[in-house]
């Protein structure tokens, strides 16, 4: 190759690079989330585990009949997570007071998704509501989104051997979110545990309702800072850890910790093919300026 | 093979250039691919060895199962689970197959860029097991992705340019077509396209360095993959700042050493397709690669501590998990490099092997390590994969084996092509030069090299005329 056409090639390289990189560096930036996105507080203090979310999800995702029926409490015996047949779950804990605690479980809806982010065809979407969705006609099935998002909430149908997808709460986006309304499984609480509003609301009536009973109240609202807050917010009782959330969760949203990764990229483009062409420049420059490769496999020259 | 048809008494000619040696006529295709045997002679030495057999039951019983992945689906191959969504098809094929095979764009490297002309007799080797890793790697990645068929998607459909796994994609794909390009020139001059090759010699810097960028940056976007799960790798395989860093350095000895245990294979197994050029260097370029290797291994070891001591993670070092993982890190980083500065001072090749397959397993250990085994260390159950997951992996790597063998039988990666060893008409000139030319196999000096090429454009116009 003659020494010019590949610094030539080097230059278009970089200014691809440079221009291809940008939109990265942009999107790894922080995003609050949107200001009248919609969320919904948790009160663990009201839940007496009767399963009516659950059930209610079921029906309003058209989900498969589950194992063991709503009304069966036997289910709090293990632990469960959201699966691709059970977008929520409630789980029972034991946490030395008089009651157990119960705790609902469903995709958090984060201001900045991990899956969202980690997605490389861009199958999530946060929409301007608050709800994280999923386009299943693109999803690959790498899995990936579910390796990064911290609560373990994406489940795969992995039995589906023709057309497997992700499977989590979408805030019942189609049906209900979109028209204004709550999600299925705030509205059949017959405990009014789930409060809907905008998220920057709830926050706000998180705060007042620990001000006002604070010994009913452990002092923290978890979700409001958890990598990078999510819309989805809970209050218990009890520490936080005691009721299977993780507490060792950062507070900047899951993407930063790719930062160094992603910003280092435009740098490897744009500087390597200098460096190694000018290496290249040096270690053969005493050979005359000829094109020097030794064609050794060539047996004895260009044929 | 030869030595098998010798020991008979029945002298073969071995495929190594254009035209017969005993008739000066062209090598037909079908006697390329026989490697100049006869059908039956060639099926005869297949059924003699026992390797083969033990292929064939490993594919009886896993191309069925590999069918039965994709009518059945993932779950009936898998214990992957919403837990645990990456299993031994990631773990274990991909993240490990993609580090041993950065011997591709280092060796390429060494000998286009810097200048290393001395590395030239085993550059053709790392190139092909790069190519052949990350083929190998794609392939692991098809039985595990939930709709393979859109693997082109992230190409075409849909982008998502801020996910590293996009970056992943874009740049395994781009540089599998490089690599491509950069191992086709063997393949021409073995089908006897030398149009091909002198395409492919004009582009092969650039082709180079594209190598180091898009390896650079997808062997590290590896790892940043797995800052996105902070608290599911143990503290001690992770390292915010450093994932990258540590996935990309240790690619290093891993490439260098892959190239060192294949190279080690093929002697004690095909011997008969070195030529002397690569037989009577072999012991000295397994030397230099260690010598690269060690550096790499050095410099893994310092950023691997660093990454420790940076986020104050001793406290984890003496728990169990720090008990394996300094196991790895002794087994697969200290003894191998304690081993080369040994081995290499006393020039102990043997030794060298042996450090060599010790680093290859060292770094599928940690790739392992950080995907599988330390994924999710807070969760009280372990996946453990299926078996008809593990079966499909062994199938896949003995495909991957098989296809490596065939094409190092055949195309000039352990030997030179030799392309002007003709009865030609030309002139007593030019036949002077050729005679003077096979004596001497390396061109030593580059005013000797511009001879050969005049005369070999020279040899080959007479041969076109004729
Ligand atoms: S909780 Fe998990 S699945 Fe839900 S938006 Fe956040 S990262 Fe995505
Ligand atoms: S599994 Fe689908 S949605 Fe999740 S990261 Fe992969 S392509 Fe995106």
């Amino acid at each position: 190759m003659k020494r010019r056409d590949f610094l030539k090639g080097c230059l278009m390289c970089s200014a691809a690079a440079a221009v291809g990189t940008s939109g990265k560096a942009q999107a790894a930036g922080s995003f609050e989330g949107y200001p009248d996105a919609m969320g919904v507080l948790v009160d663990l203090t009201r839940c007496v585990g009767c399963r009516s979310c659950e059930a209610a999800c079921n029906k309003e995702q058209k989900l498969p009949e589950p194992d063991v029926p709503f009304d069966d409490t036997s289910v709090f015996e293990d632990k469960r997570r959201p699966t691709e047949r059970a977008l929520t779950v409630v789980n029972r804990y034991e946490t030395g007071g008089s009651e157990p605690v119960y705790r609902k479980i469903q995709c958090n809806h984060c201001n900045e998704p991990a899956c969202l982010t980690s997605c490389f065809v861009n199958a999530y979407t946060k929409t301007k509501e608050g709800a994280v969705i999923y386009n299943p006609k693109i999803c690959v099935g790498c899995r990936n989104c579910m390796i990064a998002c911290p609560f373990n909430v994406p489940g795969y149908s992995y039995s589906s051997a023709f057309n497997p997808v992700v499977k989590k709460c979408i805030f019942c986006y189609d049906t209900r979110l979109k028209n204004g309304k709550p999600p299925a499984c705030v509205e059949s609480c017959p405990q009014e545990v789930m409060t809907f509003g905008k998220r920057a609301d709830l926050v706000k009536l998180g705060h007042e309702r620990i001000r006002e009973t604070p010994s009913r109240y452990y002092d923290k609202i978890y979700g409001e800072k958890e990598v990078g807050g999510t819309g989805w917010l809970y209050l218990s009782s009890v520490p936080f850890d005691k009721v299977g959330f993780d507490t060792t969760l950062q507070n900047e949203p899951i993407i930063s910790n790719v930062k160094d990764f992603l910003s280092m990229v435009p740098m490897v483009l744009a500087i390597w093919p200098a460096l190694f062409s000018g290496i290249h420049l040096l270690s053969t420059k005493n050979k005359d300026g000829h094109d020097d490769h030794d064609d050794s496999h060539n047996g004895t020259g260009g044929h | 093979m030869k030595r098998y048809l010798k020991e008979k008494g029945n002298s073969v000619e071995v495929v190594d250039a254009l035209h017969r040696n005993s008739d000066g006529r062209k090598w037909t295709i079908m006697e390329k691919l026989l490697l100049g045997l006869t059908p039956r002679e060639y099926l005869q030495q297949a059924l003699k060895n026992p390797v083969n057999w033990i292929f064939a039951v490993i594919f009886a019983i896993g191309v069925p199962i590999m069918i039965g992945r994709f009518i059945f689906g993932l779950s009936w191959v898998t214990h992957s689970s919403c837990d645990y969504p990456w299993g031994l098809f990631l773990g274990f094929g991909l993240f490990a197959m993609v580090p041993l095979s950065s011997s591709g764009f280092q060796l390429g490297t060494a000998c286009e860029v810097f200048g290393r002309h001395d590395l030239e007799p085993i550059e053709r080797l790392a190139l092909l097991n790069g190519l052949l890793g990350y083929f190998f790697a794609v392939c692991f990645l098809l039985f595990d992705l939930g709709q393979p068929w859109r693997l082109p998607y992230p190409m075409v459909v849909a982008f998502g340019p801020a996910a590293v796994l996009f970056l992943v994609a874009w740049h395994v794909a781009t540089y599998l077509s490089v690599q491509i390009a950069e191992v086709a020139t063997g393949f021409f001059e073995w089908m006897g396209w030398p149009a091909g090759k002198k395409a492919i010699r004009k582009i092969t810097l650039g082709l180079t360095v594209s190598g180091i960028i898009l390896s650079t940056l997808h062997q590290g976007a590896l790892g940043a993959l797995f800052t996105y799960a902070p608290g599911k790798v143990h503290p001690l395989w992770y390292s915010a700042s450093f994932q990258w860093l540590h996935f990309f350095v240790s690619s290093i000895p891993g490439g260098l050493c892959m190239v060192i245990v294949v190279s080690t294979i093929a002697a004690k197994t095909m011997a008969w397709r070195f030529d002397d050029r690569f037989k009577t260097n072999l012991d000295k370029l397994t030397i230099s690669l260690a010598k690269g290797a060690t550096m790499g291994l050095a410099t893994y070891l310092t950023i691997k501590l660093i990454g420790v001591a940076h986020d104050n993670k001793w406290e984890y070092i003496a728990t169990g998990w720090g008990a394996w993982y300094a196991t790895e890190i002794l087994l697969g980083v200290i003894a191998p490099m304690a081993i080369f500065a040994f081995a290499i001072k006393n020039n102990k090749v043997g030794l060298v092997r042996f450090g060599a397959w010790l680093t290859v397993i060292g770094v599928v250990l940690n790739r392992v390590n950080t995907a599988m085994i330390t994924f999710n260390w807070k969760l009280p159950e372990r996946e453990i994969p299926h078996w008809r997951e593990a079966v499909i992996a062994i199938t896949l790597y003995s495909v991957y084996i098989v296809v490596y063998r065939f094409i190092l039988y055949r195309l000039p990666i352990f030997y030179k092509w030799k392309t002007v060893e003709v009865p030609v008409e030309a002139t007593e000139g030019i036949r002077e030069h050729a005679r003077s030319l096979s004596e001497e196999m390396i061109p030593e000096s580059v005013c000797a090299k511009e001879d050969i090429a005049v005369s070999a454009r020279q040899l080959s116009g007479a041969e076109s005329a004729h």
